[in-house]
């Protein structure tokens, strides 16, 4: 915790007085917090405080982590006045619950996504300063905290679950105080016992005791009686630091480990893979195996929400906490590090028998299914000959389908809708939500200058309007990049490509969000279909030179297939060489479109003929609408869209209006697929390849092992395997 | 018969006048071997080996040929330990290590792979690497060559660095520079047997481990390479010998032990290496090199006794082989059977460094199940490591007064220790010997006198088993510390204080004092002590004379009449014109005694 510069630690009153007493201050500083991970996935560890803030990113379920810094209690106080009975049946002990802040009774349900993650205490002396103060300070810090509680409890979905950043100041005995963020318990009465629970219903506790003084961390379900020790009682577990005993949901405590007193940090760890949990003292494991088999482990199975809670019992006596906004002493991602090679090693050895060959038929057939849907032809053939299958979709109407994606993901809707209904004349007629939806589309392209209808009155290159070079680009893909996120959104939430945004939002919380895996897996599906990868990387790499260079219509299907990643939803940067974020594809477009043109975009390309028709264009789309309505009813879908398309024209500058993501090229995509996925229906073919199924599939399964708390799911993604 | 026709159909061919047939029939031959033991000993024994070992020096054969016969060498070196032997025999090494001079590499990994096979082998003389001196330089060059070269000749060396002399040729002909590096090799087999290097190399040796510490891989310092390797998701081999490494340099004094990469990466990892979890071989590395890392800081005893349960996580050690596996499955009892004894004395070793100093944690130790028992056990058993171990463990355990009064009382551990000494090998004797110094340093006044009895009975007992032949013997080892440790048993054999003297003569008659004054030997030993150059050995037999003198004490007129005729008191006098103020001081007061 005290790894960072300590923010200049204003004067803070109690901090000082409790420096008096023994503990050296410096001596406590590098100590600091003291893990417990909760009930999500794995552990919990605290870090010194000189250590630099946890370098290596565990990503593991979910591991809960609380680390408690002691304070000793300040002088005047009448300590002796505390009644030092021996616990079992203890006076007046206090205890407080670290439930994270939201709501308690969340905690307690089925695991949050992933299980929830354990907070950490640290208490800490003073000197480590834990706590910056001023609201900059406090900005700089919620952020860090967030970083690691995201690398702590991978699979948390914190909209779900909220992991515990402090305690709660409800769920405590009136003689507990906070202070400091509600990061630092204090004990007030005059003897008793109090307990703090922390916010959120995560497991973990840790405390110091002081001479005379009992102290107990540990964990405690919602509803605990809080004026006593963790521990004590039923749904509650706790380490005291006078005996160094565990008590497990009793009166009388097992031999766990070594005493622990003023200034050390004290952490615990819930593993939500074995179900166990483990205590550390100043980052040093106390071990799991030996108390925790007998008697923590089996209440950790039965009781998935627990609280970190930190009980006291002698007047002055201080505990902080770290719940992971500093790192941990104890080195929580090694252990981390440790889970995750097991369940990776426990996925590469899922024994397959002798089904070997089936898995291996199984396997290229997905793979070739996949190249057909998107159209990928010549890769498709490539590999159907060297795998000895047949391509159930004719050579033709691969192109053909090759052919629409190519135009519709160029922005030319109109040729695209035109070519449709050559080759598919009655598609669009049996699908007037579809064809509407082309339509909108093919209206925003106007408005954008790429479509064709407006390109041919334009004044001057068309491709000055489209950050996205026109057609004979290299890269208009024919439909999306193999390994599209949007795809994996789609059939994870399991609607059919028609159903793309809705879609898209709810399978994006958190479920997909490995953008740089997705561009690994997008050069690593070349491969495997025979293409080289130098090729791709030199078309990625020229993609800005030569933009202008591509006259020609028929670019090469080869060609086309590298050039997926442009359109990525989530990894549109790629393109460039590294993957971004979607702001900085703002940024590339424009530098893209000064590269082409070094001209402002304008409204349809500037073309006064090309504004008219596309007003024109415009109230045609309005009665097409309408006559919708008449035929089918209200579809609110299709008047939302045709809202947000006609708003773009109240803007003077529409790609920088709050609707002007609509004319981001990447928006082609959806549209794409839909069509692909209406004419493949029509073929009787699958509209979402087996592939993308599957991989929506198995996305799904871990998002139910996290809402179940099976912690496994942490160490385990989709994208870790597509690469 | 049909193998041996057929073996010797294998062997003709390399007499072939056609050097493509005897190309062939080196090639066949490589086929017929691999992986056929009975087949590689019949080649012997029908004289392949000098045959191929004379195409490979030849200087008309094809670089093929040479290859192919060094590709068959190695591969019956693969085979039995008699096999390495036959090949030893034939002088393979000398010619192998000509064979590196060729230019080309394929022959030059063959060699190697060949050496490394032969040097890996229990058989062979590591000397043998070190007879030419040219040799370590130029596989030093050949490190460059190809990351196969790497691996065998970084295998080799682990193997073949025992002890300092080899420590200092190796380090002195540049393998630190040359082998860092590797430690970043994309091969993990490189790697690894790089790594390996390393921990041979700093074993014990100051000038190498202060070199490691200070030596920069791709901008980033050795330890923190090692501390790198230990990782929980590195596999298991790798974390071990990186925190070996670690734990060496730690020893040799270039890395502090409060060093947070001893005390949070190495410490705890070697710990994890007791667990359970990990395979026998791997525990018992784990414990002893934690052992090792441990033994002289009591900081690191007391993280080391709260991680993990290490103290209870040791006492499964003992169970092996368990009941089940002798029930369920053959292969594992033998597995068991075969590391059971490793097991124990690892264990033990680590309990010993883990009570070497703190009271409390030779307390948790006692009290874990059946420790008692299981060191007496290990005190008589027929493995000379494990009752050395259990012999340290006990005598770690034996600087605990309270634990001298009570366990070792209760387990009456001397007897079993008694027997230790019997005919046993100078480790033992050493550590034993000072063990019974610990049991019987242990006379406090306000004991009750039963007590004192029991003890005074023992020391009797002690004596008598001890036999004044064997005392005599002690005396008369060559080893500095058997010396020194049964001088101050019989120090201690001797000591007893004013108050306790009336009780003395309670006890049987037969007192350790008497037994030592009838024994001219070891009086003249005494006294032959008493003007060794050595001052510690003079000062421990100072402490003999002074009790055997002590006044208030019976018989001490007889005693002191007796030592004087001997020349004592000329001694003593010597003595008191000391330099060294201990030793003067304690003549001074030896002499009073004469006086008073």
């Amino acid at each position: 915790m005290s790894g960072q510069p300590p923010p200049p630690p204003p004067p803070q009153q109690q901090q000082q007085q409790q420096q008096l007493p023994p503990p050296p201050p410096a001596a406590l500083a590098p100590v600091s917090g003291v893990v417990l991970p909760a009930p999500p996935a794995v552990s919990a560890g605290s870090s010194p405080a000189g250590s630099p803030g946890g370098g290596a990113g565990g990503d593991g379920l979910g591991a809960a982590a609380a680390a408690l810094l002691l304070h000793p209690p300040p002088p005047p106080p009448p300590a002796t006045a505390a009644p030092p009975p021996p616990p079992p049946p203890p006076p007046p002990p206090a205890s407080a619950a670290a439930p994270a802040s939201g709501p308690p009774g969340l905690a307690a349900g089925p695991g949050p996504a992933g299980g929830t993650p354990a907070p950490a205490l640290v208490a800490g002396s003073s000197a480590a300063a834990p706590f910056p103060h001023g609201d900059s300070a406090l900005n700089e810090q919620e952020k860090e905290l967030q970083r690691r509680l995201k690398r702590l409890y991978p699979a948390v979905d914190e909209q779900e679950t909220p992991l515990p950043r402090s305690w709660s100041p409800k769920d405590k005995f009136s003689y507990i105080g906070l202070s400091q963020n509600n990061l630092r318990v204090h004990y007030k009465g005059t003897g008793g016992a109090l307990t703090r629970r922390g916010r959120p219903p995560l497991p973990l506790a840790a405390g110091c005791a002081t001479s005379g003084g009992y102290m107990g961390i540990g964990l405690s379900a919602q509803g605990v009686n809080m004026n006593r020790l963790p521990g004590w009682d039923k749904h509650s577990y706790g380490y005291h630091g006078d005996d160094g005993h565990s008590f497990c949901s009793s009166g009388t405590g097992q031999p766990y480990g070594p005493t622990f007193t003023t200034g050390d940090v004290i952490g615990c760890c819930v593993n939500l893979i074995n179900n166990t949990c483990f205590y550390t003292k100043n980052g040093h494991s106390l071990g799991t195996e030996i108390i925790y088999c007998i008697c923590l482990m089996k209440y950790v199975i039965l009781q998935p929400n627990l609280y970190p809670t930190v009980g006291l019992q002698t007047p002055g006596e201080v505990v902080d906490a770290n719940f992971g906004q500093h790192p941990f002493v104890f080195d929580i991602e090694d252990y981390m590090r440790e889970w995750r090679t097991k369940i990776q090693a426990q996925i590469d050895r899922f024994p397959i028998g002798e089904r070997e060959g089936e898995w291996q038929t199984m396997i290229q057939k997905m793979v070739s299914s996949y190249l057909v849907h998107h159209g990928y032809c010549a890769t498709a053939e490539a590999f159907a000959r060297s795998t000895d299958q047949t391509v159930l979709e004719e050579l033709a109407s691969i192109k053909n389908r090759q052919r629409i994606q190519k135009l519709v993901l160029a922005g030319r809707m109109g040729e695209a809708i035109e070519t449709t209904q050559q080759l598919y004349p009655s598609l669009l007629e049996r699908n007037p939500n579809l064809l509407f939806t082309l339509k909108v589309r093919q209206f925003i392209e106007m408005v954008n200058g790429t479509d064709s209808e407006v390109r041919c009155l334009g004044g001057r290159s068309p491709k000055s309007q489209d950050s996205y070079p026109v057609s004979p680009r290299p890269f208009s893909s024919p439909s999306m990049s193999p390994s599209h996120g949007m795809n994996i959104h789609n059939l994870a939430s399991g609607k059919g490509s028609t159903a793309h945004f809705s879609g898209f939002e709810s399978c994006s919380n958190g479920v997909i969000s490995n953008k740089a895996h997705q561009s690994y897996c997008h050069s690593n599906k070349h491969q495997s279909s025979n293409l080289n990868v130098p090729e791709l990387n030199s078309i990625n790499m020229s993609r800005s030179q030569q933009v202008n260079n591509f006259t020609s219509n028929d670019v090469d299907m080869e060609t086309d297939h590298y050039s997926n990643g442009v359109g990525e939803t989530s990894s549109n940067g790629f393109l460039n060489g590294s993957s971004k974020h979607d702001h900085e594809m703002e940024d590339c477009d424009t530098e893209m479109e000064v590269d082409s043109s070094q001209l402002r975009r304008q409204l349809c390309g500037g073309s006064q003929a090309a504004i008219e028709r596309m007003i024109h264009f415009g109230r045609e789309l309005q009665a097409m609408s309408e006559q919708l309505r008449r035929d089918c009813g209200k579809n609110t879908a299709n008047k939302k869209m045709l809202k947000d398309a006609f708003s773009l024209l109240a803007y003077s500058d529409p790609w920088n209006s709050p609707v002007g993501n609509q004319l981001d090229p990447i928006q082609r995509e959806p549209v794409c697929s839909a069509l692909n996925s209406a004419i493949l229906e029509t073929h009787n073919l699958p509209k979402q390849p087996p592939l993308a199924l599957a991989m929506g599939q198995a996305t799904q399964c871990l998002g139910l092992m996290a809402r179940s708390g099976i912690g496994s799911c942490a160490f385990a993604t989709v994208e870790d395997y597509l690469h | 018969m049909e193998v041996t026709a057929s073996s010797r159909h294998y062997v003709d061919r390399l007499f072939d006048p056609d050097p493509q047939k005897v190309l062939q029939g080196v090639i066949d031959m490589k086929n017929a071997v691999i992986g056929n033991n009975k087949q590689k000993a019949n080649l012997i024994v029908l004289g392949a080996v000098p045959r191929l070992l004379y195409l490979l020096q030849q200087e008309t054969s094809t670089t093929e040929l040479k290859t192919e016969c060094a590709v068959v060498l190695g591969s019956l070196a693969m085979g039995t330990e008699n096999n390495v032997k036959s090949l030893l025999d034939c002088h393979i090494i000398p010619a192998l290590l000509q064979g590196l001079l060729s230019p080309d590499l394929k022959f030059i990994e063959a060699c190697l792979r060949c050496l490394r096979t032969i040097f890996t082998s229990p058989v062979t003389p590591e000397e043998l690497l070190y007879t030419d001196a040219t040799v370590i330089p130029h596989l030093m060059a050949l490190l460059s060559r190809s990351r196969y070269t790497q691996e065998y000749i970084c295998q080799i060396f682990s193997h073949c660095c025992k002890g300092p002399d080899h420590q200092t040729i190796l380090f002195n002909h540049g393998a630190v520079q040359n082998i860092a590096h590797l430690l970043t090799s994309l091969s993990y087999k490189v790697r690894m047997q790089a790594l390996k290097c390393f921990s041979v190399l700093a074993f014990e040796n100051p000038q190498v481990s202060m070199t490691l510490v200070n030596v920069l891989v791709d901008g980033e310092l050795l330890p923190q390479i090692f501390v790198k390797m230990l990782q929980r998701d590195k596999p298991i081999e790798m974390q071990l010998t990186s925190a070996k490494c670690l734990t060496y340099m730690c020893r040799a004094g270039a890395i502090r032990t409060d060093d947070n990469c001893i005390v949070l990466k190495t410490l705890p990892c070697l710990v994890r290496m007791c667990s359970k979890e990990r395979l026998l071989e791997e525990r018992v590395e784990g414990a002893e090199t934690l052992a090792y890392l441990i033994e002289p800081d009591v900081e690191l005893q007391r993280i080391a006794s709260i991680t993990d349960h290490l103290i209870a996580m040791l006492a499964d050690y003992f169970k092996y082989p368990s009941s089940v596996s002798a029930i369920t499955d053959i292969k594992r009892l033998d597995h068991d059977l075969k590391h059971a004894h490793e097991l124990r004395q690892a264990a033990f070793k680590l309990y010993a460094s883990l009570g070497a100093n703190d009271e409390d944690i030779r307390k948790k130790i006692i009290e874990t199940e059946n420790m008692m028992d299981r060191i007496v056990t290990g005190l008589s058993e027929s493995s000379v490591k494990v009752r050395l171990a259990a012999v340290r463990c006990l005598h770690s355990l034996s600087r605990s007064v309270q634990q001298l009064r009570t366990s070792f009382q209760d387990h009456a551990v001397w007897k079993p220790l008694m027997k230790v000494l019997q005919n046993a090998p100078d480790e033992i004797l050493v550590v034993a010997s000072s063990m019974l110094c610990n049991l019987l340093l242990e006379f406090s006044p306000s004991k009750e006198n039963m007590a004192f009895q029991a003890e005074q009975k023992i020391k009797a007992d002690i004596l008598r088993s001890l036999s004044t032949e064997q005392l005599f013997r002690l005396l008369s080892d060559s080893d500095l510390n058997v010396l020194m440790k049964t001088l101050g048993l019989l120090r201690n054999l001797l000591s007893t204080r004013p108050t306790l003297c009336i009780l003395a003569n309670i006890a049987d008659g037969t007192t350790a004092k008497d037994l030592i004054m009838t024994n001219d030997d070891i009086l003249q030993k005494i006294k032959y002590y008493m003007g060794h150059s050595h001052v510690k050995l003079q000062l421990a037999a100072m402490f003999c004379i002074s009790n055997l003198i002590w006044n208030e004490e019976e018989g001490s007129q007889e005693r002191q009449d007796k030592l004087r005729d001997m020349g004592i008191v000329d001694i003593l006098h010597k003595l008191s014109q000391s330099p060294d103020s201990n030793l003067c001081d304690k003549a001074k007061t030896a002499l009073q005694q004469y006086l008073a």
